[in-house]
């Protein structure tokens, strides 16, 4: 069943209903193939094939427990830190699997940044949250890192409001602006790709709305993955969308004829409202 | 109408009946808390009030006066003041950065299946009497001191100059530096315990987004972590040298109980509590001696609030700035 998914993604290509995007335009950044995942013996992500197209926005949408979070946690190998879970298959970047034993992580959580569903500001001075990431793979001058602060914060649309208290603890900006500080420090270390676990759902509308234009943003230099529970969020921000139940992969394709024309049935049933 | 005043009356006593018994309960948590601080005052006024005669026969003095003479009735503390301090100060500087790394191997490193044996022993280490570690560092610890270590730390130290001073001398194997080993090794299962049940307090969230933008195990640990844990860390520090200054019966057999100061570690010497417990029995009620004693006690206790007063200064909240 997978594999006609597969077949139906590819086929499909990016999608002839977004303007700018073409297959050959946006190769695939990440390559996912036959993925199985494992919480003990418990699996959780079945056999899943997907491509993430470069400069483009994958939204992941499914009810809660489909493995959408997962499938995220394995493109940084953020499932590393835990025993007892683990990850089966093949994920391609630079024709390298990531989800090998001999990755460098440290290496690969800087190309692959992610940005959580509550905001997660490290204890110190918001200049500090930026150049924390930065100075861990980089030895840049006071004069690069300030101005890196500054083009990370001006590209999170945050630089306006916090230009002038840098020093200060960023524990003290409210939700939106600890969020966008977050996604800020993603980008600070130049990653490839930035995966977004839910990251608007702790937030109220207008900090939701800021968040989502800078997404529309981003995808002009950085290959974005979106999890949302949020099918109004898929909609407006992804290119791509793929729709989970139960750790299966059930269908995935442009976003305008996933929301019209979605070829399976568990897909429209969930769009529309009717379950999850 | 009629059912509310049919049921008001069944509820009523209940509720007045528990009102009494909350004021019953508030009353007792107040006394209780009040005991607290009248316990407190108690043992410090009395103490005070043991050791005033010692304060008026030699006033400032007492404290920097080195002779412990009850043949001619002059007591000073500078000695085990001296004493108290080196060896407590010693041990935190051995037990703070194994206790870390116990914590750090614990709460980041180890496989699940390492944690809770070693967790476990490091409680059971805890609970193990003091006077167990006395008898084990006097048994145990003296000879190898005196045997192997002092000989060949003395003689490989011999002619640089700090050094060769610090640790001198015959190797008797007691003294401040085998004194301070044993408490090293006395409050590593408080600092130990304590730091790791505080690492695990952070939320696993603030890891993965560091550990998200790259960050190695220990840069995890130096720069999330420990800020966010810094005020129970050091609570637990505290909590260790509070062990360290006021332990007693491990000390007093292996410090070798003179009355002198020296800068060789491996000399003998004494401290507030040792000395309290050796001579305590052998002063009469009411003589200079047992006032001067009691006075020790006293500026132990004075000791132990000023290392307190300096923990909350040190852990006064950090204002936001580059570091």
């Amino acid at each position: 069943m997978s594999t006609t998914m597969v077949e139906t993604v590819e086929k499909a290509g990016i999608g002839p209903m977004t303007a700018r995007s073409d297959a050959a335009l946006h190769p695939a950044r990440i390559s996912i193939r036959g993925l199985d995942f494992f919480y003990g013996t418990n699996k959780a992500l079945k056999s899943i094939s997907l491509d993430l197209p470069e400069k483009q926005v994958t939204g992941m949408i499914g009810p809660s427990g489909c493995g959408k979070s997962t499938l995220l946690r394995v493109l940084n190998r953020m499932y590393d830190l835990y025993p007892n879970q683990r990850a089966i298959g093949e994920v391609l970047m630079d024709g390298e699997n990531i989800i090998a034993p001999g990755m460098d992580l440290n290496q690969l959580r800087s190309r692959v940044g992610m940005v959580f569903q509550k905001p997660t500001p490290f204890p110190m001075s918001i200049y500090d949250n930026i150049a924390f990431g930065v100075k861990l793979h980089e030895r840049l001058s006071k004069s690069a890192m300030d101005e890196r602060v500054e083009w990370s914060l001006s590209r999170a649309a945050l630089w306006e409001e916090v230009k002038d208290r840098l020093n200060a603890s960023a524990t003290g900006l409210s939700g939106g602006q600890q969020q966008r500080l977050c996604i800020a420090r993603t980008i600070a270390t130049r990653p490839e790709v930035i995966l977004l676990d839910e990251p608007t759902s702790a937030l109220d509308p207008i900090s939701t709305l800021k968040i989502e234009e800078l997404i529309d943003e981003l995808k002009h230099e950085f290959t974005i993955a979106i999890v949302t529970h949020n099918m109004q969020q898929a909609a407006r921000c992804a290119d791509q969308v793929a729709f989970f139940f139960i750790g299966e992969l059930i269908e995935a394709g442009p976003a305008a004829q996933m929301f019209t024309s979605p070829r399976q049935k568990r897909t429209q049933e969930y769009i529309t409202g009717r379950f999850g | 109408m009629s059912q509310i005043a049919v049921a008001a009356p069944s509820i009523r006593p209940r509720r007045t009946g528990g009102a009494f018994g909350d004021k019953v309960f508030a009353a007792f948590a107040l006394a209780a808390g009040l005991l607290v601080l009248v316990l407190l005052g108690a043992i410090i006024v009395s103490l005070f009030i043991g050791g005033l005669p010692s304060f008026r026969a030699f006033g400032l003095g007492f404290l920097t006066d080195a002779d412990w003479d009850p043949v001619q009735h002059i007591y000073g503390a500078a000695v085990p003041i001296f004493g108290t301090l080196v060896t407590s100060v010693l041990a935190l500087a051995m037990a703070v950065p194994l206790a870390f790394g116990i914590a750090f191997y614990l709460t980041e490193l180890a496989p699940p299946w390492v944690r809770r044996p070693i967790g476990t022993a490091i409680e059971l280490l805890a609970a193990v009497p003091s006077i167990i570690y006395g008898m084990w560092g006097f048994f145990v610890i003296v000879p190898a001191m005196g045997d192997y270590i002092q000989p060949h730390v003395i003689d490989t130290l011999d002619g640089i100059p700090v050094l060769q001073d610090l640790f001198a001398g015959p190797p008797f194997g007691t003294g401040l530096f085998t004194a301070s080993l044993i408490l090293a090794v006395m409050v590593i299962p408080f600092i130990a315990a304590t730091m790791r049940d505080v690492f695990l307090t952070v939320p696993a969230v603030y890891k993965e987004s560091a550990y998200g933008v790259g960050c190695t195990t220990w840069e995890v640990m130096r720069s999330i972590v420990l800020p966010y844990t810094r005020t129970s860390v050091v609570g637990g520090v505290m909590l260790g040298l509070g062990r360290a200054l006021g332990e007693t019966m491990a000390v007093t057999f292996v410090i070798g109980n003179t009355n002198r100061i020296t800068a060789n570690l491996f000399g003998s010497g004494n401290t507030i509590a040792s000395l309290v417990a050796l001579e305590f029995g052998e002063s009469e009620t009411g003589s200079l001696k047992l006032s001067s004693l009691l006075a020790l006690g006293f500026i132990l206790f004075v000791i132990s609030f000023i290392v307190l007063a300096i923990s909350r200064l040190l852990l006064r909240p950090r204002v936001g700035g580059r570091t």
